[in-house]
């Protein structure tokens, strides 16, 4: 178990370094002009060339690359090209925000998703099946923005519109700052993503479900004489999870790199918000700043994923 | 009396070629401590049969009686059920590795079908479940109990399925190709595990099986079943000395005899008849080398033959000519 944790944890370091590489890359294969931008319209090729200097511009790429390296390596992100901010003080601005979202919506979708697929295989073809497929698939093809812009639509323009308060149009509240201002804040966006993703987890469980409820130990269980509903449950849905943890742990993992459109639809300063923004100026420090966050948040889901997997399955040992 | 009667069974399911009619109208009776065999080639619903008392065939429409203890089951609403299933009647089936959760403990496993029928605590349900273990042959039964299925060996699960269902004593086991997958000297042992735990419990077994010699070493009672029917029944001896039935002889002679292992096998000609479409008659006609016009016209009823508890569903007569070799195999 230790030795499989720390390869893992290796691959994970090599993955994230030829990301870093790979951004650095694209980025310089396009022409930039930060500093030109910085300098404002009429400024003198001097002005530009004193700016690219002090960004580290004018350095060949790898000598950039390996400065970015060196300070990655002591906690250091750089600084943001426009404001001097520190990227590591931006990440940790944007990130809880991310967390909170991703976090809400995840345990959201996965009751939702899980028991409505329990529900389906348990009913194979009925017609709490076929409501539940449609009211799943309906949510899954609808896009993004749209099903965030109705959900504002209705609870916020209307029940304004009513004297109802309770949902803001959008923003962000930290929760040490005031817990009911945050829930208030992330239940529509939470919502949001949660029935988009619920239909994958639907689908997923009903499938699994009704495979696991197909075989010799389902059989075995019943003729123990315990209730349906235990067959069900610690029987069924026990072996059913197991590619639908894998599933989470992946969307999960994404959803830390930042809901792009659920964080823009909400105005929320997520990460996802934040690198549109960095992406849009070209500024470097916190494009990879915000792409090592989301990769790595994607490694250790993947890692996490494969230990809850041998927690699940006692026949997966990991070597 | 009988402790289980099943009384014209019939089973079928609606699938999208038609309705398959996997039992057609099969009646047995099993005595207390009795062991029952129940031979036929794969597909002849000797499975489905067995399933369908407890009811775990499900999607099945499901006609006839079967009565234990007076009560019908067939009849028997959810509740009543479930304190037949694992308590009253106990089950083992083919593959023991599918047949156990492979996520749990087999303690937790054991320790489940004691407390859905017991009010004990964990503890107490799991030294019985050890005791069980150690009852059926498993080496240091208090720590193996916390290991899961994948650890132990085919024989050694079976041996696991067999503490399980003989858990609570139950009046009936039923025991669905037991030894199938199994290797010929593993399927020796559980053979005498199940027949020691017969002896000390007093439960009367049904033994589901296409393996005459399981029969040869257990039965007391044989039913000889074809197409979802019976065929022949009769006592242990009777069936492999007095036969009747034209099947019967034909599963007698097919098989591969000790001692004459140069000879070739003798393979029953041609395959049985689809179960969507049973031809009127005899369900054996076609294949029979006896068979005459009558046969595929109307189905044999089943004739008693000189001992009354012998019976062929056959229209040869009751005192025709049997093969020699036949009787040479039993």
């Amino acid at each position: 178990m230790a030795r499989f944790l720390i390869r893992r944890i290796l691959q994970g370091i090599v993955v994230l370094w030829l990301i870093t590489v790979a951004v650095f890359g694209l980025f310089f294969v396009v022409p930039n002009d930060v500093a030109r931008t910085l300098a404002g319209r009429q400024a003198t090729p001097e002005t530009i060339a004193l700016i690219q200097h002090r960004l580290g511009l004018d350095q060949p790429v790898w000598k950039q690359y390996l400065d970015f390296v060196w300070r990655a390596l002591h906690g250091d992100l750089g600084y943001d090209y426009y404001h001097q901010v520190p990227v590591t003080h931006i990440i940790a601005q944007a990130l809880p925000i991310t967390l909170s979202l991703a976090i809400g919506a995840s345990i959201i979708w996965l009751v939702l998703g899980v028991f409505n697929g329990v529900l389906s295989a348990t009913h194979p073809r009925s017609l709490e099946d076929r409501g539940l497929t449609a009211f799943s698939l309906f949510f899954y093809s609808m896009p993004p923005f749209l099903l965030g812009i109705l959900l504002l639509y209705v609870f916020y323009y209307q029940l304004t519109l009513r004297g109802v308060t309770w949902f803001p149009a959008g923003g962000y509240v930290p929760f040490a700052q005031d817990p009911t201002a945050w829930f208030q804040h992330m239940v529509l966006p939470w919502i949001t993503l949660a029935l988009l993703l619920a239909a994958t987890y639907t689908r997923l469980t009903r499938a699994s479900m009704l495979d696991v409820l197909g075989e010799d130990y389902i059989r075995t269980a019943r003729s123990k004489g315990i209730t349906e509903r235990r067959v069900i449950y610690r029987h069924g849905l026990r072996a059913a999870l197991t590619p639908v943890v894998t599933q989470f742990g992946i969307d999960l993992g994404q959803l830390v790199g930042g809901a792009v459109v659920t964080e823009t639809v909400f105005s929320l300063p997520g990460l996802g918000n934040t690198a549109v923004d960095a992406i849009t100026r070209q500024d470097l420090p916190v494009i990879i700043g915000i792409v090592l966050v989301a990769s790595a948040a994607v490694v250790i889901a993947n890692i996490v994923v494969d230990v809850a997997y041998a927690a699940l399955d006692p026949r997966v040992r990991l070597h | 009396m009988a402790l289980l009667e099943v009384e014209d069974l019939r089973v079928s399911f609606d699938t999208p070629d038609g309705v398959v009619r996997a039992v057609r109208g099969l009646s047995f009776t099993l005595a207390a401590g009795s062991t029952l065999g129940l031979v036929g080639e794969s597909g002849s619903g000797k499975s489905v049969a067995v399933q369908t008392i407890t009811r775990l065939t499900r999607g099945a429409d499901v006609g006839g009686r079967v009565v234990l203890d007076g009560v019908d089951l067939l009849t028997a609403n959810e509740e009543e059920l479930r304190e037949v299933r694992g308590a009253r009647i106990g089950m083992i089936f083919q593959d023991p590795l599918s047949s156990l959760h492979p996520y749990h403990r087999i303690g937790w496993q054991i320790e489940e079908i004691i407390r859905a029928h017991e009010d004990i605590g964990r503890a107490a349900a799991r030294a019985r479940a050890a005791d069980l273990l150690g009852l059926v042959g498993i080496p240091r039964p208090e720590t193996r109990v916390d290991d899961y299925p994948h650890q132990f060996s085919g024989g050694m699960r079976q041996r696991v399925m067999i503490a399980m269902a003989m858990a609570l004593s139950p009046e009936v086991l039923i025991a669905d190709e037991p030894t199938t997958a199994l290797d010929v000297t593993v399927q020796a042992q559980v053979l005498d595990v199940m027949r020691r735990l017969q002896e000390e419990f007093g439960t009367a077994i049904i033994m589901v099986t296409h393996d005459l010699g399981v029969i040869a070493e257990l039965a007391d009672d044989v039913v000889v079943m074809y197409a979802g029917a019976a065929m022949e029944r009769a006592p242990r001896r009777e069936l492999f000395y007095r036969y009747h039935h034209p099947y019967t002889e034909g599963l007698l002679t097919s098989l591969p005899l000790r001692g004459e292992a140069s000879g070739r096998l003798r393979p029953i000609p041609g395959s049985p008849p689809s179960l969507i479409a049973v031809p009127p008659g005899c369900p054996f006609a076609p294949r029979c080398q006896y068979a005459f016009e009558r046969c595929s016209i109307t189905p044999p009823l089943a004739a008693v033959l000189a001992d009354p508890r012998h019976q062929s569903a056959c229209w040869l007569p009751a005192d025709r000519p049997r093969q020699e070799s036949a009787e040479e195999a039993a």
